[in-house]
């Protein structure tokens, strides 16, 4: 099965009004092109799951500038002030969410769970509105699971099967959503012929991994 | 101390003390960060950064700036031998877990019960609580670095007024002017700064003060 489309076909994936995932985290293991020609494709109020909204100019925060996103889900803006003036402005709906809480819901997604007891944000705002429930004597919040119709994700070294292998700090919430979307697909730093990678360094299996953008494509 | 020091430089180089060789540490940006710099000799700490890396190196120069490899601020940092990667569902089992031994942060105020608000100020300031949610909440020993007062009130109070990080997480309030420890019976002072009497503490923080019996003067 060829999973090799160009980025015109990828973000033809994207229609108005889906939720979308991004990885990356402040624009480190983002996927930078796929960004870009969702930009020019101008698709409109989207529902973004992601770390954070970036910069104004790098990775997901040009999303933000152009106005993209009807509602974002996120643990920080505090990098993107274009974000905060949305949220004040009431032009975009903004919900923060404790980090290793987002990654969890978004991982239960994935993993076909039906949400996830955490003891983070109990006595704070973050509880408000969920269901609290207690297991052993300690108290956790219920955080249900997320998941989003595509999810954009980046791959430092990906071969064509989609097995993706990362470097550095790339990974951070890539493995995760690319379990948890309808459509699941990777932009390449580097594409690679099945087999260049070691099966033993591969750290996000391609069965997860729908459609390939990279090298010229 | 002979000569002088200022403010953020007492209390990073109290803060260190405070870590114990083998430890694995989280250190928030801003002043929690410069920390690093005064870890005493022999002892060998282990630096998480939130975005998915434990071994976080020195400052990378020119030629090693890698964009594949920063810190949860973005900036691109080092990875020292025997470091490792992981995604953010490992690195936040690593801090909600318990495997973290100390996590050092600011705050905008800290209270005698040991609450923390330092994610937003509403209506002013709402970059988001990030990581520091789970950190507070699962970190080991959870310790607040900051100067004592800002624009001369206290940072210190009897309840935040703030929206909570977390509640009744914090163990340690280390400022240039004390060291104070969250007990049972309440905010403990346990040192007092260069220079600094109990009754300039006292004047200078909004909070009920237990002053420990054997108090001492801050060793830097």
């Amino acid at each position: 099965m060829n999973k090799l489309i160009n980025l015109d076909e990828a973000v033809g994936f994207i229609e108005d009004g889906m939720t979308v995932m991004i990885g990356g985290f402040l624009a480190c293991g983002t996927p930078e092109r796929l960004i870009d020609k969702l930009v020019e494709k101008g698709v409109k109020d989207l529902t973004l799951i992601a770390n954070d909204t970036s910069f104004t100019d790098r990775g997901i925060g040009k999303l933000i500038v152009s106005k993209q996103f009807k509602k974002v889900i996120v643990s920080h803006i505090g990098t993107n002030k274009e974000t905060g003036r949305q949220m004040t402005a009431g032009e975009t709906e903004v919900v923060l969410v404790p980090q290793g809480t987002l990654a969890e819901q978004v991982r239960a997604g994935g993993m076909g769970l039906g949400g996830i007891l955490t003891p983070t944000g109990l006595g704070t705002i973050v509880e408000e509105g969920k269901e609290l429930i207690t297991v052993d004597g300690k108290t956790f919040i219920l955080e249900k699971p997320l998941r989003a119709d595509v999810a954009l994700i980046f791959g430092s070294i990906v071969d064509k099967k989609g097995n993706i292998a990362f470097k550095g700090t790339t990974r951070n919430f890539n493995p995760l959503m690319a379990m948890a979307a309808d459509c699941v697909i990777v932009e390449a730093e580097s594409l690679v012929e099945i087999g260049e990678i070691d099966p033993n360094h591969v750290v996000t299996p391609g069965v997860f991994v729908h459609h390939i953008v990279g090298g010229n494509l | 101390m002979s000569i002088q020091m200022d403010a953020k430089e007492i209390i990073a180089r109290r803060v260190a003390k405070e870590l114990k060789d083998g430890d694995l540490v989280n250190l928030g940006i801003g002043l929690p960060t410069m920390v690093a710099n005064y870890i005493p000799e022999g002892v060998d700490l282990l630096f998480q950064s939130e975005n998915g890396l434990i071994g976080l190196g020195p400052e990378p120069t020119a030629e090693q700036i890698d964009m594949s490899l920063t810190n949860a601020g973005g900036q691109p940092v080092t990875i020292l031998p025997g470091g490792c990667f992981f995604d953010s569902a490992m690195s936040f089992g690593i801090i909600r877990g318990g495997h973290v031994n100390a996590t050092v942060l600011g705050a905008l105020e800290v209270d005698q019960h040991g609450n923390l608000a330092n994610w937003m100020v509403p209506g002013k300031m709402v970059p988001g609580m990030g990581g520091a949610m789970d950190l507070v909440t699962g970190a080991k020993k959870v310790i607040i670095s900051m100067q004592h007062t800002a624009k001369g009130e206290s940072k210190i109070m009897k309840n935040c007024t703030l929206p909570l990080t977390a509640a009744a997480q914090v163990n340690l309030i280390i400022t240039e002017m004390a060291v104070m420890e969250v007990t049972p019976e309440g905010l403990k002072v346990l040192e007092l700064g260069p220079g600094v009497t109990k009754e300039t503490l006292i004047e200078n923080t909004h909070a009920d003060l237990i002053f420990a019996d054997d108090l001492k003067e801050m060793v830097l």
